[in-house]
């Protein structure tokens, strides 16, 4: 085994009031090294305001073949999104 | 233009498959790394990647050669940054790379041993400062043809490089322009270094597109695929139409007798660069192809202490935390 270092995957807060926001990844010893080569590769015009760094291996992600059983049920439910909902002008913005 | 002649691999797999993945292609989806895909797709992928990935980075020899011998601090500084981003570019594709099941110290070493290429245009010397200049220009501006294109391209991680690196390089052709410029409107001994330069660069950077179409045998199934958005000469000429003006506009002449406008095709017509220097330098045969892999493996030898020491700090760190909870 070679002594290659782990992959991490970099979140950036672009603005004040944003959510932070998966812009890539890079090769780091630790956490600290990862977030100053992150501070280096993903922000160095103006980008971000905060960092976040997760370890590649330490995220599960839903596979693929799972999309039809996860995402399917929600789109039989339309009265889920207001516009469903026939509302009459006089009653004015809702 | 930094992937040049990517030959695409056979592919083998169950034809049914096959038929949804490229239905997919063809409705626009993005494929992303933990999808079904040819191993075709991923073979060549990952050659396609990996060697725009170490042109990038074997690109910042010829201009870190300039940094110290800079004209201006501004200009040093400008230089610096140029070089870093080109760094930066080099890492996202890695990544992109890494996401097809390649590891990061396996793509480095396909470099350091000569399996994989980088752009043959590195291979050329940067040989004073207006060359520095031309290659933010000529160099940069071939590769913004490529890769803006490329942005749209099939692969999800690929794209999203693309689009990060788009942003960027445009600062990198400007840089150039506005560094050659000064040049072209000084003294007469640097308006000749800028037209020497220019001189130069202008047919390697052709070569950038790799072989003509008539000789470019692995396009169709890349184009397929979306891994290859324009032929090598569509490229070339929107090249050529873009850069002409721009020389002109800087009192250059592009060192192409036969180069002139043509009216009814609506492009310039311009000469071919001569493609037995392009193959030989590919093979290995170009003015700077042994300094670069030297450089290249120097780098990645004399760095070794450094990434195995702070591994063995981190994990010592590490130990010790878990002793002291």
């Amino acid at each position: 085994m070679k002594n290659e270092w782990p992959l991490w995957e970099i979140f950036i807060r672009g603005q004040h009031g944003m959510s932070h926001r998966h812009v890539g990844s890079l090769h780091a010893p630790d956490a600290e090294m990862a977030i100053k080569n992150a501070r280096d590769v993903y922000t160095r015009r103006n980008e971000g305001v905060s960092i976040w760094v997760v370890e590649a291996n330490n995220i599960s992600a839903s596979s693929p073949s799972d999309k039809g059983p996860l995402y399917e049920p929600s789109e039989s439910k339309v009265y889920r999104h207001p516009t469903f909902f026939d509302i009459p002008d006089e009653v004015g913005a809702m | 233009m930094y992937a040049q002649m990517i030959k695409s691999e056979a592919t083998q797999d169950d034809p049914e498959k096959l038929a949804a993945f490229q239905a997919r292609i063809d409705a626009g989806e993005k494929i992303e790394p933990k999808d079904w895909m040819p191993e075709g797709y991923r073979k060549t992928l990952i050659r396609q990647i990996g060697q725009h990935a170490h042109s990038e980075i074997v690109g910042q020899l010829p201009e870190g050669n300039w940094i110290t011998r800079a004209p201006t601090l501004e200009r040093k500084a400008i230089l610096l940054a140029k070089v870093q981003d080109e760094a930066g570019h080099g890492l996202y594709l890695y990544c992109a790379a890494e996401t097809l099941g390649v590891s990061r110290d396996e793509i480095t070493e396909m470099l350091l041993d000569g399996r994989m290429k980088y752009s043959s245009i590195f291979n050329y010397p940067t040989l004073n400062w207006a060359d520095i200049g031309a290659v933010g220009w000529l160099v940069d501006g071939a590769a913004i043809m490529n890769q803006v294109p490329l942005q749209r391209t099939s692969f999800g991680p690929y794209s999203r490089a693309m689009i990060r690196i788009c942003k960027e390089e445009s600062f990198h052709q400007r840089q150039g322009y506005d560094a050659i410029r000064k040049m072209a409107e000084g003294t007469p001994a640097q308006k000749k270094m800028a037209q020497d330069a220019l001189n130069r660069l202008w047919y390697p950077s052709l070569m950038m597109f790799g072989p003509s179409d008539k000789d470019s045998v692995h396009s169709a199934q890349s184009m397929a695929w979306k891994i290859k958005m324009n032929t090598n000469d569509e490229l070339r000429q929107k090249f050529v139409d873009q850069t002409v003006p721009q020389a002109e506009y800087l009192g250059l002449t592009v060192p192409d007798p036969d180069l002139k406008w043509n009216e009814e095709r609506g492009h310039y017509d311009y000469s071919d660069p001569d493609w037995s220097e392009f193959f030989d330098v590919i093979k290995g045969n170009g003015p700077c192809n042994v300094d670069r892999l030297a450089a290249r493996n120097k780098a990645w030898d004399d760095g070794e202490w450094v990434r195995d020491g702070l591994l063995a700090h981190a994990k010592k760190k590490a130990a010790r935390k878990v002793a002291a909870e």
